[in-house]
């Protein structure tokens, strides 16, 4: 028996890979190997010794068995990690860049404005963007001749169209729609045009998101209110919002809404020109005749309208300082609003 | 609008409040303004006198003075060529600071030494556009009265400060200085100060002139003259007031006409009462009647444009400019002083096509016809005392003063529930109190000069801003509960803009007023254009019908700036004209060119090319819903498109886009393009989707190989299998394609895989399947290479 096991270890030291090994198995456990040979003895024995002998038999078996599976182990271990580091790769060479587009950044804006609106209620809704001059202008209180016109200069199509010089026109469409006269909540973003040379803060083209609420007993401080949830959405927590007496013709009273200014919190610096405050949008009650225009009676009626431009909102939030950028499309450009502003500790 | 205070300080007692301060409570009652400035920031200046003066020996520029102001006599070397001994003079001492921080020190001047600076106006910060031809030359020479060791920016009285205000068009009363006290006394809670005027006349003008008034387009007109008049030099208050508010000084007859157009907002004309005649017609122009106006242009008039006329002719454009003929000059004695109040409308007309003036800009805006007679009696009273006029009793007098106080009745809650604040009767009529405003119960009355105040929520807003929108506490609208929505149409576009994002396009915006080389290509519907009336470049002048070569164009902006790899899509409106009105059609289009998907050092590209785009616009069928229900087909192509790269697409049959590479003659590139009527697209109708159980059968794959003409497209052969194969038939892929040996025939491979959804499919089954497609497919010319 001992000689067996010697025999073994010897022929053990020998084996260099798992099929050297086998070749070790078949030897001493085949069922023409050694230890079959000895247990074919058996036979020849009396009961006692069959007993005993039997015991060391399958002592020495295990034995061998065992040994023969650490060889196997740590041998089948060893290929691997040969066969592993024959894969070795420089994990520094670049990865293959996957096809990825992006969202125009006005797209983003408009996007992020209407999904907050449309939490609260608001219906997203759009109208055509060559326009009756009755829609852009007349049923805004703003009658031929009016003053205000001018500071809109606009590009007619002909005397009764003319590209919309502003979103507005989707209120009155809105109104003259609504049959049954009830409360509107709705919000219109679009592509509106004015006589405007392209330069680095001005463009022919460009885009409007304009909000309107009509109610029993809508005032002043539900346009507050839903403008101070807007500036703290769009432009983080901290953000409180002033309101200054402007001028539209289409609102009375007409309210300019400024933004504390979210790049120095107020503390003055060049966006916000020192003064702490950003002019971010127009807004204001809804105009009286504005109201008759859309069938509403004003005396039962009262609403707010806000307007506010997604290429300044861009351009604040972004940093970005030629508004050219949106329209020349510059794939650099593009590519770089090609990701969330997320992470659930991110500034908000 | 820019404010002078010392002008202001007239009317309201404010001599002591920081003019920023000013600045900044207007902002909060609704008046922007640019800027808050100095009049001039020179410090350390003094008034002297040239005791000697002698030209520099080693220079022909520099003059050696002597000056005197108090301190003994200083050597200053002076190097404008005006100076002289005798002067008084504004000198800057050493350690004096003119605008732009620049201080004067000792200095050495070709070996002389200079102790200061003789200043002129402009390095007093005067811009040059309110200088007079001399002063623009040289020093200012100050008159003999100007006393040596005293402030020249007092004596000039350019010790002044200036809001420039930024105003709403309503505010049209907020253009004179009177207006702008009432406005600031509202902020302040202060009177305003009210001055009356008392003139000394003889003889009488009705006498001696006539007026008629032909239109209605004047409501007002009044004219007076005066007599004897001297022009000359206006006094440094009036001069520097004109400065501050941005009027270049002439003389003092120019001079008082802008003056109390500044104090009143009434513009008044004054005409050389000498060369005008005895008779005033006020009428419309006859169209192609001609005036040479103040500028010395020749103007071409219309039926539009209001003109003052003599007995003869044209001798004012009203509200806008005057007249050569009657223009006063240094020679003229009597003047005839107009105070009108014109149509807006005609104005602005008129001025849009001659001149847009300090006078047009305020008729434009309206006139309180209240003021017209009392601002004529200010220029008399002003011409009395600066120009030795004589005042000539009464004044024609034609038209109506069309403006009165209006009452509007307004309660307590009208006020609250537009501002939704808690005011009480006391906090708002203390308003109304600032503002001047008459509160009697239930009635307000508003005065002539608010010509903006009409409607019951005008005063709303006036008690709002002037009390102050900070007190106005934000809360939400009490409203029915509901979710908003996208329209169907938006929502479906969205998902169009991910799908093409997550395809690796760009989103892009372009303009969609295009040049005529643009509108006519890659049209999907033969239409009249939509163009605009006067365009501001022949570059847009058309509404877009597609949205390709706007794509294209955008494509060679970022190969010119090289991005070399280009895939963009933009959505968005085309526009038609149809009959009287227009149409717009949202669409969806595309641009491919360069490498797709790019990994330099393993070398792997994918080219765009037709396949690849076809790929694209397969998934978005399928992503929308439409799988196997569209096809591409060489009909109704475009001529824009390579000719054989390109193809219409269908769904249902219905033609609703079109894609393939961009002719040659449009594009040398290989650039691939596609378009998409969305709205036609989503009016087809798309069913839900519904799990189909998954087979538990055994799939069965056969390949099939067919020698075809190599003019026989390969959806011949397919729709023939789709059709053979039925049911069972569950994917169908065409894995190789190649041009035979045998010349004009082409080899195509079908792999084609069966499964029945209830049993196992027998060989016998499978391929007696096979055997039928290659039956039919042969019976379209095909051979059967292998099987």
């Amino acid at each position: 028996m001992q000689n067996i096991k010697e025999e073994l270890l010897l022929k053990l030291k020998e084996v260099k890979n798992l099929s050297d090994l086998n070749d070790v198995r078949v030897l001493f456990l085949g069922k023409k190997g050694k230890i079959q040979e000895k247990m074919s003895l058996m036979s020849t024995l009396s009961n006692e010794e069959k007993k005993s002998f039997g015991q060391e038999i399958n002592l020495l078996k295990e034995e061998i068995t065992n040994l023969i599976e650490e060889l196997k182990f740590s041998l089948e271990q060893k290929e691997l990690s040969e066969k592993l580091s024959k894969d070795k790769i420089d994990i520094s060479l670049p990865g293959t860049k996957i096809v990825k587009g992006s969202k125009h950044p006005l797209n983003k804006v408009i996007e992020e404005v209407e999904e907050l609106f449309i939490s609260m209620g608001y219906d997203v809704v759009t109208g055509p963007e060559i326009e009756k001059d009755l829609y852009n202008f007349e049923k805004l209180n703003l009658p031929k001749d009016h003053p205000a016109r001018d500071a809109q200069d606009s590009f007619y199509l002909t005397e009764e169209y003319l590209l919309r010089t502003q979103t507005s026109p989707v209120q009155a469409r809105t109104m003259e729609n609504n049959l049954e006269k009830g409360p509107i909540r709705i919000i219109c973003p679009g592509k509106v045009y004015r006589r405007d040379n392209d330069d680095a803060t001005h463009s022919h083209q460009f885009h409007q998101i304009e909000g309107l609420v009509i109610d029993e007993n809508i005032s002043l401080a539900h346009l507050k209110g839903t403008l101070e949830v807007f500036a703290k959405r769009m432009f983080g927590n901290e953000r409180e919002i002033r309101f200054r007496p402007s001028f539209f013709p289409f609102t009375e009273p007409s309210i300019e809404v400024d933004v504390s200014c979210f790049k120095c919190n107020s503390k003055g610096c060049s966006i916000c020109k020192n003064t702490g405050w950003i002019e971010i949008l127009g807004a204001g009650m809804v105009h009286p005749n504005v109201l008759l225009a859309g069938g509403y009676d004003p005396n039962k009626y009262k609403g707010f309208a806000f307007g506010m431009g997604p290429e300044r909102i861009a351009m604040l939030k972004y940093g970005i300082s030629d508004i050219r950028h949106f329209y020349s499309n510059d794939i650099r450009f593009l590519n770089d609003f090609n990701r969330i502003e997320g992470g659930v500790d991110s500034e908000d | 609008m820019k404010i002078s205070k010392n002008f202001l300080i007239d009317y309201i007692d404010i001599k002591d409040v920081s003019f920023k301060e000013v600045a900044a409570k207007s902002l909060k009652a609704g008046n922007e303004y640019e800027s808050v400035y100095k009049l001039s920031e020179a410090k350390g200046l003094v008034i002297g006198e040239v005791k000697e003066c002698i030209k520099h020996p080693d220079s022909t520029k520099l003059s050696i003075c002597q000056v005197d102001y108090n301190e003994g006599l200083t050597q200053i070397i002076c190097g404008a060529s005006n100076v002289k001994k005798g002067q008084k003079v504004i000198v800057a001492k050493v350690g004096a600071i003119l605008p732009g921080n620049f201080e004067i020190k000792k200095a050495k001047l070709a070996n002389e030494e200079s102790n200061g600076m003789i200043c002129s106006l402009a390095e007093l910060g005067i811009e040059n556009k309110f200088l007079t031809e001399e002063d623009k030359e040289g020093i200012h020479v100050l008159p003999n009265d100007a006393e040596i060791g005293e402030d020249p920016i007092k004596y000039l009285n350019l010790d002044d400060e200036v809001i420039d205000f930024e105003l709403t068009s309503n505010r049209s009363d907020l253009m004179s200085v009177i207006g702008m006290a009432y406005e600031v006394g509202a902020i302040y809670d202060k009177e305003v100060i009210t001055k009356d005027i008392y003139l000394e006349e003889s003889k009488d003008i009705t006498k001696t002139h006539k007026l008629s008034l032909e239109t209605d387009n004047c409501s007002l007109y009044i004219a007076k003259m005066v007599e004897n008049v001297k022009v000359k030099e206006s006094p440094n208050f009036i001069k520097a007031r004109l400065i501050a508010s941005g009027i270049r000084p002439i003389n003092n007859v120019v001079d008082i006409s802008n003056y109390v157009m500044l104090e009143y907002g009434q513009p008044l004309h004054f005409f050389d009462a000498d060369k005008l005649g005895n008779e005033i017609i006020v009428r419309m122009a006859n169209d192609k009647e001609e005036i040479v106006t103040l500028d010395n242009e020749k103007r071409i008039l219309s039926s539009e444009d209001i003109v003052i006329c003599n007995k003869t002719k044209p001798i004012a454009l009203a509200g806008v400019m005057g007249g050569l003929d009657t223009e006063v000059t240094n020679e003229t004695t009597n003047i005839l002083i107009e105070g009108a109040v014109f149509n807006s409308s005609n104005i602005r007309k008129t001025s849009k096509k001659t001149l847009r003036s300090e006078s047009s800009n305020r008729f434009e805006k309206g006139i309180d016809s209240n003021l017209t007679k009392i601002a004529v009696k200010r220029a008399c009273e002003l011409l009395v005392k600066y120009a030795e006029a004589k005042v000539i009793k009464n004044e024609l007098f034609a038209g109506e003063i069309t403006h009165f106080p209006k009452k509007i009745k307004i309660e307590l809650n009208d006020i609250n529930s537009v501002l939704g604040m808690n005011l009480t009767e006391k906090e708002v009529s203390d308003v109304f109190k600032k503002l001047k405003f008459e509160v009697k119960e239930n009635q307000v009355t508003v005065p002539t000069r608010r010509l903006d105040i009409n409607i019951k929520e005008d005063l709303i807003e006036e008690v709002g801003r002037i009390y102050g929108y900070d007190n106005v506490e934000g809360i939400l609208p009490k409203v029915t509960i509901k979710r908003g929505t996208y329209s169907k149409k938006a929502k479906l576009i969205k998902e169009i803009e991910k799908e093409m994002i997550s395809y690796g396009f760009n989103q892009v915006i372009t303009y969609s007023l295009v040049n005529d080389l643009l509108i006519n290509k890659f049209i999907l519907k033969s239409k009249d254009k939509a163009s605009v009336l006067s365009p501001m470049s022949e570059d847009r002048k058309y509404m877009r019908q597609s949205i390709i070569p706007s794509l294209i164009n955008t494509m060679e902006y970022n190969l010119s700036h090289k991005n070399n790899d280009v895939a963009i899509f933009e959505t968005g409106s085309v526009y038609y004209k149809e009959k009287d009105s227009y149409c717009e059609e949202y669409h969806l289009a595309g641009l491919l060119y360069g490498n797709y998907l790019i990994n330099e050092w393993q070398n792997k590209h994918i080219k765009a090319d037709f396949y690849l785009l076809k790929g694209i616009i397969e998934s978005l069928l399928n992503y929308l819903g439409f799988n196997n229900r569209y096809s591409f087909v060489d009909k109704d192509l475009i001529s824009d498109y390579h000719p054989l790269k390109s193809a219409s697409i269908l769904v249902d049959n219905i033609l609703v886009g079109h894609f393939g590479q961009v002719h040659p003659t449009i594009s040398k590139k290989e650039v691939y393009v596609f378009e998409i009527d969305i709205e036609k697209l989503l009016s087809i109708r798309v069913r839900g989707i519904k799990f189909k159980e998954i087979s538990k059968y055994p799939k069965v794959t056969k390949d099939l190989s067919f020698s075809v003409d190599k003019e026989v497209s390969s959806s011949v052969l397919t729709n023939v299998i789709k059709k053979t194969g039925g049911r069972n038939l569950i994917d169908l892929n065409i894995f190789d394609v190649y041009e035979e040996f045998k010349e004009g025939f082409k080899s195509l491979t079908y792999s084609l895989t069966f499964q029945d959804s209830n049993k196992t499919m027998t060989d016998e089954e499978v391929m007696q399947i096979i055997d039928k497609i290659v039956e039919n497919v042969e019976k379209t010319g095909a051979k059967l290479r292998t099987k």
